[in-house]
């Protein structure tokens, strides 16, 4: 199956490991990630902070671009962006008097009439794609790896949007196994990491890295999988102060679940840029095999 | 049979026809016996119909009541065995009601009795067949805590005392194997040949007294979905308590059968919450979740009770004062603050919450949760609302005719609530509610023939104009 694809700021800059890896896993298992040509930054959540709505343009005109490109439906990848392209989507679908004022406004795009889906990836493999069919595709199983499955706020909340159940949600825990990993549990796997926090209350933020890690390394986890840029930041580069702090804090290596996907599809370890992990994550993939 | 029970009277003329002075009483817990007691020492008949094996209903279930801490099987067995000897009350238990048509002092009811396989003129009662049982299986009365025979009796005080075989669970009725229960029994009274029967009565007025089950635990997700033996609903933690229960009232822990010494209490799960739950108060949780914390401090003295909750709601009549009691006498500690989240974690669980007034966040490591789960209808009392043409609310209570002028009637001339089938309440309310109900219903009968202010006061709509504008 073939799917426009909506980046976002992050993953073209700090995040470009999950998409390298992101774009080379969905295409082995047969879902072709076609990049917008016109994408402009989506305004992640600032975008909904109030009902005013010039903050829906920048999402808005995101699935105007899909539709320009003859699209029904978008993926992402950023927690951020799906979050705030689908609520904004679902806001102008519910509300034709807000969609005429947005189209009004923005009189050099074509008017949105609404309906474009959003999907993350995750439910794509999840929903389209099937777990058996990806764990058929697994070359390399990942076999002994205990993975803890982070999955912050975004992708849960609200409920409206959310792609699995917000209190115990388990996409990610079946996408491990059926790569051969061993999903480890968390009571922090739906805890905020701090967000935006990290800005200008760091302290903040290393509690929350802290806590996440510490708990799924209490629980015998080798390493944490994310489904978000920030919360790979916050996780990943955090340790790197929580380390500073406490010299014997353990510390783990954090994974976006497409880097994983991609080294038990058998997949080039180039797409998965693990060089620009802060803790690196390369003693524990060597010493299991991995690569 | 001819149609259902009709809502109101098209006619507004008084209706007439000789009143059948018998009433059918449906559930045999509290509200159904009190009902039915009040209404047998009036004068007319009862039948009293109960679908499980024995009456007793939620309040057997329970050790010790509020807020005097009686044993509730002291108080409970004998007005069960007053309802089974009762020269007016008709005991028929193992029967559900199987359809209902005609109207006010003329009902026609139709009473399956289930097949018990076993005949319960000849047994004597004396429990041979259960102990040579070979099969076990989890016991329902004990909530899956203990376990029973395939032939039992649900609880050793059983009204009437007589087993029945679990068609489902018995080898004989699954695989032609076994049979043991037959070839002890010195009356014969065990009959596999049996099967569902049907008896047809005429009544005057029915009382819907079919009680309450728990919203079940596995359905919530901050609180492990039912995955922890040690997190508990309120009523397993009552046969915990019990002394006829699956622990002879030692508190332990189903997982591993340690006694607890930190327990928390977890109120409202379920209740008060519009988004997951159902958005009434369950009315009892306040006042049993401290009798629970007390009740566990008197089993094990060197015990921690914490009890998390939003409100205290103790209204009645001493109630107060024995939330204060646990308070002072037991030491149980009250947090004010809502549970985020409950895991397993090295052997204990762990129990993150809040404490509003002290505005921290609290974490406890305790070794068994009880969840004051909320109180939702009995399970088949839609359908049997349906048989009865009686309407039901959003959350399946039976609807009163007004909640003030007319708590024990329904809209349905004849037919009438007793206890929580209509809403929650605690067993001083539902013994009044259930003589209310009774008083319904002797007035009905102590008249020559119908002339119901009910079935007048129902609004008249014409099926060709609809309402008027």
């Amino acid at each position: 199956m073939k799917i426009h694809y909506y980046p976002g700021c992050t993953l073209k800059v700090t995040a470009p490991q999950f998409e390298s890896s992101a774009v080379a896993a969905a295409r082995a298992v047969g879902v072709e990630m076609l990049e917008l040509t016109r994408w402009n930054c989506c305004g992640t959540v600032y975008s909904l902070a109030s009902d005013d709505l010039i903050h829906q343009l920048a999402p808005i005109r995101n699935l105007i671009r899909v539709r320009n490109e003859k699209g029904n439906a978008v993926t992402t990848l950023c927690s951020m962006c799906f979050n705030t392209i689908k609520r904004a989507g679902l806001l102008v679908n519910e509300d034709a008097e807000k969609r005429g004022k947005i189209n009004a406004f923005m009189d050099e795009e074509d008017d949105y009439e609404g309906g474009v889906e959003v999907v993350h990836l995750l439910e794509i493999l999840r929903d389209k794609v099937g777990f058996e069919t990806i764990r058929e595709k697994v070359t390399n199983p990942l076999n002994e790896l205990r993975a803890s499955p982070y999955y912050g706020c975004l992708l849960l909340r609200p409920e409206e949007i959310g792609i699995d159940n917000a209190e115990s949600p388990t996409v990610l825990e079946d996408l491990l196994e059926c790569i051969g990993a061993e999903p480890v549990d968390s009571p922090f796997k739906t805890e905020c990491c701090g967000s935006y926090q990290t800005v200008d209350k760091v302290d903040l933020v290393i509690e929350k890295t802290r806590d996440i890690i510490s708990w799924a390394a209490r629980n015998h986890a080798q390493c944490v999988v994310v489904s978000c840029p920030l919360c790979f930041f916050n996780l990943d580069r955090r340790q790197k102060d929580l380390a500073e702090r406490e010299p014997g804090a353990v510390l783990l290596p954090v994974f976006y679940f497409t880097q994983l996907l991609a080294l038990a599809l058998g997949l080039e370890v180039d797409v998965c840029g693990f060089d620009k992990h802060v803790v690196d994550p390369l003693p524990l993939l060597s010493s299991k095999g991995f690569v | 049979m001819s149609e259902k029970p009709r809502p109101n009277n098209p006619s507004r003329e008084p209706l007439t026809g000789a009143v059948t002075r018998r009433a059918l009483v449906v559930g045999g817990g509290i509200a159904g016996m009190q009902t039915a007691l009040d209404i047998a020492d009036a004068g007319y008949e009862v039948i009293l119909v109960e679908r499980e094996p024995s009456i007793g209903g939620r309040m057997i279930q329970l050790s010790e009541t509020f807020p005097t801490l009686d044993c509730s099987q002291c108080i409970m067995t004998p007005k069960m065995v007053e309802v089974s000897q009762h020269p007016n009350i008709h005991l028929m238990t193992y029967c559900e009601v199987d359809e209902v048509s005609g109207s006010v002092g003329q009902f026609d009811v139709r009473i399956r009795k289930k097949a018990a396989y076993i005949d319960r003129e000849k047994c004597t009662g004396c429990g041979i067949c259960i102990e040579k049982c070979p099969t076990k299986v989890p016991s329902e009365f004990d909530l899956g805590l203990g376990k029973r025979k395939a032939v039992y009796v649900p609880f050793p005080q059983a009204v009437p005392p007589k087993p029945v075989i679990d068609a489902e669970n018995c080898r004989f009725l699954k695989n032609g194997k076994c049979g043991v229960c037959k070839k002890v029994c010195e009356v014969e009274a065990v009959d596999f040949e049996q099967t569902d029967m049907f008896v047809e009565e005429k009544v005057g007025a029915i009382v819907v007294a079919t009680g309450y089950d728990l919203h079940p635990k596995e359905k919530v997700a901050e609180y492990g979905y039912g995955r922890y033996p040690d997190v508990t609903s309120g009523l397993e933690f009552e046969r915990l308590l019990s002394a006829s229960g699956p622990t002879n009232g030692e508190i332990r822990r189903p997982s591993d059968g340690k006694v607890p010494r930190e327990v928390v209490f977890i109120q409202c799960v379920g209740s008060r919450d519009q988004e997951k739950g159902v958005p009434y108060c369950s009315r009892i949780c306040c006042m049993y979740t401290a009798k629970h914390a007390m009740l566990y401090k008197h089993r094990v003295p060197d015990g921690q009770a914490y009890v998390f909750y939003m409100d205290i709601r103790a209204g009645g009549k001493g109630y107060e004062e024995f939330v204060q009691r646990g308070v002072e006498e037991d030491g149980t500690l009250y947090l004010r603050g809502r549970v985020s989240r409950i895991f397993q974690h090295d052997g204990k669980i762990v129990v993150w919450g809040a404490d509003t007034l002290t505005r921290k966040k609290i974490e406890i490591a305790a070794d068994m949760v009880v969840l004051a789960t909320a109180i939702v209808p009995s399970a088949g009392v839609r359908e049997l609302a349906e048989k009865l043409n009686i309407v039901t609310d959003d959350y399946g209570f039976c609807s009163e005719a007004h909640l003030k002028r007319y708590p024990v009637e329904t809209g349905t001339p004849g037919i009438f609530l007793a206890g929580c089938s209509q809403s929650p309440r605690d067993i001083p309310d539902t013994v009044a509610h259930a003589g209310c109900a009774a008083s319904g219903v002797t007035a009905l009968f102590s008249c020559r023939q119908t002339d119901s202010e009910v079935a007048d006061s129902a609004a008249q709509v014409s099926a060709e104009k609809g309402p008027e504008e």
